[in-house]
C-alpha cells in the first residue's frame, strides 16, 4: 500500500473536514480524516474548531435572505433610491 | 459625537440579512419579515434627514425596525377580539384524560432566556460575518445557513467547486477565530 494512498496532508484534511461538515465528505475520506486526526495536533485543533462553529451556528438558528428574496427588496428600494436621487 | 453617515446605497447588501435574521426570531413568519425589512430600508429612506450621526447606520436601521415591529403586533392584537380559538378533544374512551398531560407546558421548550442567548449569539454571528470579505460571507451563508448545494452556489455565482471549498474554508477559518474572540 502506498503511503500516500490512506496517509493524507494537513491541507487535504483541513478540506476534508470542510466538507464533511455539510457531510459531503465520502466514506473513504472520512477514515483518512480519522486516521490523520489520530496524530496530528494541527488538524485536531483545526476540527475540533470546525465543529464547534457548525454547532454554533445550528444552536443559534440564525436565518437570512435567499437570493430571490434579497433582489425583490433590492429592486423595491432602488426604485425608492432613484426618486430620493 | 455625531461622526456616523448614512449610505443608502449599500444598506441591502450591508444589513438585509442581519435585519432579516433580527425580524424572522421575533415575527417568525418569513414573508412578513420581508416585508417588515422592506418597509424598514424604505423609512429609513425617508427619515434620512433625522438621522443626527450618534449612531451607526446599522443601529439606526435596527430601531425603525423595532418600532415597524411594535406595530405588526399592534395591528395583530386589535384584532385579537375576532379571533377564533379550536382545539380538539379526543372522544376516545381509552385515552380519555390524555388530553391534559398534552396541554400542559413542556418542561424542554424553549425559554425566554433561551431565545434571548440565541438571538444574541445570531447577532455575534452577523457582527462576524459582517467582517469577512463580501464573496466569503456570501458564499458562507448560501452553503452553510441557506442550505444550498455546491452545484448550485457554483452556478449561481459562477465559480468552480474548489474556489467554493477554498472560500468556505477561509470564511470558516476566520468566523471560528471571531467567535472565539467575541463569543466563546
Amino acid at each position: 500500500m502506498k503511503k500516500s494512498f490512506l496517509f493524507i496532508s494537513c491541507e487535504e484534511a483541513k478540506h476534508i473536514c470542510d466538507k464533511s461538515q455539510y457531510g459531503e465528505a465520502t466514506g473513504w475520506e472520512r477514515i483518512k480524516l480519522a486516521l490523520r486526526l489520530s496524530w496530528c495536533r494541527v488538524t485536531k485543533a483545526y476540527s475540533n474548531k470546525n465543529n464547534k462553529l457548525t454547532d454554533t451556528i445550528e444552536h443559534a438558528k440564525v436565518d437570512c435572505l435567499n437570493t430571490d428574496e434579497r433582489d425583490k427588496i433590492k429592486h423595491q428600494f432602488e426604485e425608492e433610491l432613484a426618486k430620493h436621487q | 459625537m455625531a461622526n456616523h453617515q448614512l449610505n443608502p446605497n449599500n444598506w441591502i447588501d450591508l444589513y438585509s440579512d442581519y435585519l432579516f435574521n433580527y425580524t424572522i426570531s421575533r415575527v417568525n413568519d418569513r414573508a412578513m419579515a420581508q416585508d417588515l425589512v422592506s418597509e424598514t430600508f424604505l423609512a429609513g429612506l425617508k427619515s434620512m434627514n433625522n438621522f443626527k450621526g450618534e449612531a451607526s447606520e446599522r443601529t439606526w436601521l435596527v430601531s425603525i425596525l423595532k418600532r415597524k415591529i411594535i406595530d405588526y403586533y399592534r395591528k395583530i392584537n386589535s384584532n385579537k377580539g375576532k379571533a377564533e380559538v379550536r382545539m380538539t378533544y379526543n372522544n376516545d374512551s381509552e385515552s380519555e384524560g390524555d388530553w391534559l398531560e398534552e396541554r400542559v407546558a413542556d418542561p424542554f421548550d424553549k425559554t425566554a432566556e433561551d431565545k434571548l442567548e440565541n438571538t444574541e449569539l445570531g447577532n455575534a454571528i452577523y457582527d462576524c460575518l459582517s467582517k469577512l470579505p463580501e464573496k466569503q460571507a456570501e458564499v458562507f451563508k448560501m452553503k452553510t445557513i441557506l442550505g444550498y448545494e455546491t452545484e448550485t452556489i457554483c452556478n449561481e455565482l459562477n465559480i468552480t467547486p474548489s474556489n467554493l471549498w477554498v472560500l468556505i474554508h477561509r470564511a470558516r477559518t476566520a468566523l471560528a477565530d471571531c467567535m472565539e474572540e467575541n463569543w466563546f
